[in-house]
């Protein structure tokens, strides 16, 4: 498996990145090597063998839905954003 | 009191300096202060830390010595300096995770970790750098420059926790926090000469704590000794319900553990991992210890883990393509950076991100983006989440012969600035022996085990059954009292300005 400049740019468009050509270059040689080093993998049988996400997780543990005290007030959090208004995040128009 | 001895204060473990404190020989403030100007004096060179929490701090050492005064008791670490990775929150303390992109962000609460550190009174100096996102193992992947090895300015602390590591070994804190994805905690903890655990995961809410990957990640200490690391444990470790994965398992009292009894340990020794890369001196100095827990009682039996080789390629389609969700969120609206881009949102998006993330951040949301993306799902990460489970499997039988595994942390010590830099691959093999622990879940301790001849520190990596920290302690603690290897400092000259 080789990465090609169509398959990074597309990968690098649901990334929501963009990379100068030269950048471009050096991350494809990169990623091929890194992929190529992965392709390990494939040298053991994993046909019947249940994949692991978490180790010691049994299942989602459940709380009563309540009110609590926030560890935070709204203005507080909101005071971080680059752009706001009154209590708002300002972005750019998404709707025409 | 003389300049000498305010230097060596800043250098006692936390459990001496608490009897000096409670005796009346010392104060919090006297303390906190020889550390402070030790940062003055060595940080310039060493750079370890991104924020300096000066003035709390001082308030927070003098709350303490009130304390003593007025006959309270108080926490082995209250007045205690304590240095905070920098992807951990504090309230009214900016949480940079060393990235242009969370530029400005001040954090609105306290990790769970800070909350328990705060609630016994432990002196929090500052915050540290680190690989950005956590993402390295050397600490130059900080968008605020490299961090350097108290041992030798010219190498690498590692990393991620590289500032935490050559904070505590430079007496620039008598202990820290860092968190451990790969190897972050322990790889450091061997490359400045000093204890780190990286605990089962789930023993420490991560509530607080700046995603990476989240099946990975895991909060630990950073000490000068083994008796430190239980000390800090005893804070730090338990269930927390702001963490869905924090365990509903008792915290035990580590110091009870703290026993030279280990007549009858089984120590797995498994040969993968004496073969081909591994430094001759790195080698000798693993072998020498382990002979010297045998001398104490404990039993070395050959073990095999044979995915051994696998666990570097299964990290590196799991932790991508886990970190490229958990920093979608990065998108310059409710926090951090944002690039100036007004008209079009998704341009806004794609500059923000683009600006806002170094190179080795984006190699891995790429990377783990193509992991994830269609038609490629099963191929990567679905493989890499089976050969995860054949290497849990080899853990599992190796544990039916052993209590405990002892290898080597690391191939070699510390490396130079710069050497792997430019070539991500080697720079990901550096992690080699590391990363089986975070993907099997199990705690991990590294303690000093000897130096090479360049006087540089070598670690030696112990693992544990899942939460049984208490047998690594028991290991490290009897090894400990038999060496010396940790009460060595390096040659402070060639840091001071």
């Amino acid at each position: 498996m080789k990465i090609t400049r169509e398959m990074i740019d597309h990968v690098a468009k649901l990334a929501r990145l963009k990379f100068g050509e030269r950048e471009l270059e050096g991350f494809i040689s990169q990623l091929n090597e890194i992929l190529q080093y992965v392709e390990k993998l494939n040298e053991l049988d994993t046909s019947g063998v249940p994949p692991t996400s978490h180790m010691f997780f049994e299942k989602t543990p459940m709380r009563e839905d309540k009110v609590r005290d926030v560890p935070s007030p709204t203005d507080k959090l909101i005071e971080n954003a680059p752009r706001r208004e009154e209590n708002f995040y300002v972005v750019p128009r998404v709707i025409e | 009191m003389n300049k000498d001895r305010v230097k060596d204060l800043a250098l006692l473990p936390a459990h001496r300096l608490h009897e000096l404190i409670v005796s009346g020989e010392t104060t919090s403030l006297e303390i906190t202060e020889s550390v402070l100007a030790n940062i003055e004096r060595r940080d310039p060179v060493i750079k370890a830390y991104l924020t300096v929490l000066r003035d709390s701090a001082l308030r927070a050492a003098d709350r303490v010595d009130r304390k003593v005064k007025a006959g309270e008791r108080i926490n082995p670490l209250s007045g205690i300096p304590l240095a905070l990775k920098d992807n951990m929150c504090m309230i009214g303390t900016e949480t940079t995770c060393s990235s242009r992109i969370l530029k400005g962000f001040v954090s609105p609460y306290d990790a769970a970790v800070v909350e328990r550190l705060l609630a016994v009174d432990s002196v929090i100096v500052g915050k540290t750098n680190l690989d950005e996102f956590a993402m390295g193992s050397s600490t130059e992947n900080s968008a605020f420059g490299p961090t350097r090895n108290p041992w030798d300015p010219e190498r690498a602390p590692g990393g991620s926790s590289g500032g935490s590591a050559a904070a505590v070994t430079a007496g620039e804190a008598i202990l820290a926090l860092g968190s451990d994805t790969g190897g972050s905690i322990r790889q450091p903890a061997a490359f400045c000469g000093i204890v780190g655990l990286k605990p089962t995961y789930g023993r420490v809410s991560r509530y607080g704590l700046v995603a990476f990957a989240s099946s990975l990640d895991q909060i630990g200490p950073l000490t000068r000794d083994v008796t430190d690391c239980a000390l800090l444990m005893n804070v730090i470790g338990g269930h927390d319900s702001r963490d869905s994965t924090s365990a509903e398992i008792e915290c035990p009292n580590f110091t009870k553990s703290l026993t030279t009894d280990i007549r009858g340990l089984k120590m797995g020794v498994p040969r993968e991992y004496f073969q081909e890369g591994l430094d001759p001196e790195v080698e000798r100095s693993i072998k020498g210890a382990i002979k010297l827990l045998e001398e104490f009682g404990a039993e070395s039996v050959e073990i095999s883990l044979p995915h051994y080789g696998y666990a570097l390629a299964v990290y590196y389609i799991v932790a991508p393509a886990e970190a490229s969700s958990n920093l979608a969120r990065y998108d310059g609206v409710k926090y951090g950076y944002r690039h100036p881009e007004r008209e079009n949102l998704l341009d806004m998006y794609c500059k923000t991100k683009s600006e806002g993330f170094g190179p080795e951040v984006k190699r891995r949301i790429m990377l783990g983006t193509f992991a994830l993306s269609s038609g490629y799902y099963d191929a990567y990460y679905l493989k890499a989440q089976k050969v995860r489970t054949l290497i849990k499997n080899d853990f599992d039988q190796a544990f039916k012969k052993c209590d405990i595994v002892m290898i080597p942390t690391t191939p070699t010590p510390a490396f130079l600035i710069g050497e792997k830099v430019d070539d991500p691959l080697q720079m990901y093999l550096s992690d080699v022996f590391t990363l089986s622990v975070n993907l099997t879940g199990l705690p991990g301790m590294v303690i000093p085990c000897g130096f090479s001849s360049g006087r540089l520190p070598i670690g030696l990596q112990m693992i544990g059954r899942a939460f049984d920290e208490k047998t690594l302690f028991r290991a490290a603690y009897t090894f400990e009292q038999n060496t010396d290897h940790h009460k060595q400092t390096p040659d402070f000259s060639k840091i001071e300005r």
